[in-house]
């Protein structure tokens, strides 16, 4: 134990000297990549916003299950089996057919060839379940089903989300997915993320559609309210175009009544179909609505055929350029809802940095007195290695980049506090090696040996404890558990390789001498 | 050497009524669950005007129907948490700011909110009780294979004794459990484990050692070796924990108290619990013999 080869030693004091530099490098600015390595704060220390958001799948489901209704009509009517009584419901679809063919339209949906009910052979399922009872036959999404569609949304909306993210131009946002519904939206430095969350909810469905006045319109009607809640209107469900059909949006001044309105412009096929709308339609009013709510109501003057067009509706210049990002971006797949936010200023995020590093500094100089006062030239020893271990842990952050919390901090100096534990069993058994070895070298070398399995089992348990913590805890808590295992490897690298290097160094010279520690 | 050994039914009756008394005020008294375990809003203010306080603030916020709102001062005399519980997860932030702003002029700095929907406390507080119990099964497996099943018990008997304890004292003064003190009792499982291990690492090896001193004496010798190990370390991680607690911030305080309650805890209990559970266990030399010739 107590035999360290030329070798062994430069090995140690390199790898020290590497720690040390790359945890000195967060003070340091380097050209180079490699070297250029810095521990990246977590929203708490640096202020920001943590939004967490759900995609609500129910009116996709639905959608999709409307238009089955209608592939599946469609389909056996080829085949002469009428389907009677077509109900959705409850996100299931029922319906009934005569005797005779069920058997059928059963056997269809089980078939793994089915053109009608996709089996994904990978998952061993298909993705629609179909039930019978009582002559009626329900179907609905089967688990994978469901799961296909969720993640396909999924992907959708954190594409959507990434655009306005992007559009609002904060500085390096963290966007991620989360289980197969939700959205992780990570965004430094921003301390006022209202307006954020004001775009993100809102899913930006924009439609284009007559206003009817009576109720024959042949695609049905609805009655929908104005955005401020004033009046409401009859509107056709007849979409004449969509926001699919903007190539892009633009807030403007309008020049001639002073009012700030939002210009759009239409693709081929959207300014096609525009031009039609207008030229059949001049007189009527043409309702633009956004998610539900009528913005305004335009009558239609003139053809409008050049593909371009504007709207307004009472906007102020922040809601115009708004509305332009929510559409030039593209509407959501489904609704999202904020279910958990987190947001930290920037100035509780640096008043957190310094108390931290107050608190680590005054525990530091704490633990080292304490150790010093009583082991006195073992304790230097002790305490030389405690800061080597800090500089290590600091460093081993540093090169994996990795995420410092407000908890990881407190995990750092709780380690400070525990790492000399393992110098403490040491030197306690060799005091005690010492009571009947009078040969420094060989109480030494026992005191060593002996006292490493307590060691090694005081360790394994508080980084078991560690680990847990780190898969199952969130975000800053994860920043606790990150330092508290690494600070347990350091712990032991800085013990056994560099306080036991000290103490050799010193203890050989001291062969003879007694009373030692 | 101090006779530890002679208050051992003493102190085993105070540790049996301490978790009795805990388990009572968890039963009937129940944990104060912050936001992210029950949901809700929460806000930390600063105002830059020192005639604002906690009243006046109160005051304001009640009359906004936000439902049952706390604000207490939090650290100095400018800040404030306000919290409520915000069922309808209503995006109520700018109307507070606005609100605040129209009664006691633009005086407010918001420098944190948290809100934390219905769904996600549930599930952060499902994740925070599986999180303890994968821990506590672990330690137990991992003393399992390291010692033999009397060490064991008295290993896990310790871990309980410890962290209902722990929860029982924060229920009693009615703190704030959120999820740092999740992370604090999971690592004050690790800790009251390590310190048990080392002791009983001590017994088992005076076992060996001593085949003639009964198990009453012999633990005694074994904490006594330990003991300047057992206090220094406390002593050095309780410096590192007041120091957490006296300087780290507001945010940290709650985490903190808890790990120093929990040191204390977990050094007391590898002393008067993990022990007597091998006296009472009468373990002998027998004990480690017999297991060694099985294997």
């Amino acid at each position: 134990m107590l035999y360290f080869s030329k070798l062994r030693i430069i090995f140690i004091s390199l790898i020290s000297l590497i720690f040390i530099f790359f945890a000195s490098s967060n003070l340091l600015k380097f050209s180079n990549e490699i070297l250029n390595k810095k521990i990246n704060l977590g929203l708490d220390l640096q202020g920001g916003s943590y939004l967490l958001l759900e995609i609500d799948n129910s009116p996709v489901i639905e959608q999709k299950l409307q238009n089955l209704s209608i592939t599946i009509r469609n389909y056996f009517k080829e085949k002469n089996i009428r389907i009677r009584n077509i109900k959705l419901s409850d996100q299931q679809l029922s319906f009934s057919v005569d005797d005779e063919f069920k058997q059928i339209i059963l056997d269809e949906f089980s078939d793994e060839e089915s053109e009608i009910n996709p089996y994904y052979q990978r998952f061993k399922s298909h993705q629609l379940e179909i039930e019978e009872d009582n002559n009626v036959l329900t179907v609905n999404f089967s688990r994978q089903g469901i799961i296909e569609i969720k993640t396909s949304s999924q992907d959708q909306a954190l594409e959507i989300v990434r655009r306005r993210v992007d559009e609002i131009g904060t500085n390096e946002p963290n966007i991620l997915k989360r289980g197969n519904d939700r959205i992780l939206v990570e965004l430094p430095g921003l301390d006022d993320p209202m307006r954020i969350k004001a775009l993100l909810g809102k899913t930006a469905n924009l439609t284009f559609r007559f206003v009817t006045n009576n109720d024959e319109d042949s695609f049905g009607a609805e009655k929908l309210m104005y955005e401020d809640n004033s009046e409401e209107a009859m509107v056709s469900k007849r979409i004449i175009l969509s926001g699919d059909n903007l190539l892009d949006a633009q807030p403007r001044m309008d020049s001639e009544n002073n009012e700030t309105v939002v210009s759009f412009t239409l693709d081929r096929v959207g300014a096609k179909r525009f031009g039609k709308a207008t030229s059949t339609g001049i007189g009527k009013q043409l309702a633009i609505v956004l998610d539900g709510k009528i913005i305004s109501a335009p009558v239609i003057r003139d053809v409008i055929a050049s593909g371009s067009g504007q709207i307004s509706g009472g906007f102020t210049f922040q809601s115009a350029t708004d509305l332009a990002l929510l559409l030039r971006s593209g509407a959501l797949p489904a609704p999202l809802s904020i279910i958990e936010e987190r947001t930290v200023g920037p100035d509780l995020g640096q008043d957190s940095i310094n108390a931290g590093i107050i608190a680590l500094i005054i525990g530091f100089a704490l633990v080292i007195l304490f150790i010093f006062v009583k082991y006195k030239i073992f304790g230097l020893i002790t305490n030389v290695a405690l800061i080597i271990n800090l500089f290590l842990l600091v460093g081993v952050l540093t090169i994996f980049e990795a995420t410092l919390t407000l908890p990881g901090i407190a995990g750092i100096i709780l380690t400070v506090g525990m790492a000399v534990d393992a110098n403490v069993l040491i030197f306690e058994r060799i005091k005690e090696e010492l009571k009947n070895e009078k040969n420094n070298l060989i109480a030494f070398d026992s005191g060593y040996t002996k006292s490493r399995t307590a060691i090694l089992d005081a360790n394994i348990t508080t980084l078991l404890a560690a680990i847990i913590l780190f898969f199952m805890g969130s975000g800053p808590i994860k920043g606790f558990s990150l330092t508290l295992g690494v600070g347990i490897f350091t712990t032991l690298f800085s013990v056994y390789f560099i306080a036991r290097l000290l103490t050799v160094l010193y203890v050989s010279k001291n062969k003879e001498k007694g009373g030692l520690i | 050497m101090i006779a530890f050994n002679k208050y051992y039914n003493q102190f085993n009756i105070l540790s049996v009524s301490l978790v009795v008394v805990s388990l009572f005020f968890l039963i009937f008294k129940g944990l104060n669950f912050g936001i992210d375990f029950k949901g809700g809003t929460l806000i930390e203010l600063r105002s830059n005007d020192n005639k604002i306080n906690v009243s006046s603030l109160r005051d304001n916020l009640s009359q906004m129907n936000l439902g049952d709102v706390s604000v207490k001062k939090f650290g100095n005399d400018t800040d404030f948490l306000i919290k409520f519980e915000n069922n309808e997860n209503k995006n109520v932030i700018e109307e507070i700011k606005k609100n605040l702003d129209k009664s006691f002029g633009n005086n407010f700095n918001f420098r944190r909110v948290e809100n934390v929907g219905p769904k996600v406390s549930a599930e952060l507080l499902r994740s925070g009780v599986i999180a303890i119990s994968v821990a506590l099964a672990l330690m137990l497996i991992y003393i399992w294979i390291r010692f033999e099943w009397q060490f064991s018990l008295g290993a896990i008997l310790a871990l309980f004794h410890d962290v209902i304890v722990t929860l029982g004292l924060f229920s009693l003064l009615g703190l704030e459990i959120n999820l740092s003190i999740i992370a604090a009792v999971l690592t004050i499982v690790g800790y009251s484990m390590n310190d048990t291990v080392v002791i009983f690492d001590r017994v088992r090896e005076n076992l060996r050692k001593y085949a003639d001193i009964k198990i009453f004496e012999l633990t005694n010798i074994s904490i006594n070796e330990t003991l300047s190990r057992t206090l220094i370390t406390s002593i050095t991680t309780l410096l590192a924990l007041l120091s957490i607690f006296f300087f780290g911030g507001e945010i940290l305080k709650g985490f903190s108290l808890a790990m120093i309650f929990g040191v204390i805890f977990g050094t007391y209990s590898s002393i008067y619990i993990a022990n007597t559970v091998l006296v009472r266990l009468n373990v002998s030399q027998k004990t480690i013999l017999k297991d060694n010739e099985k294997d």
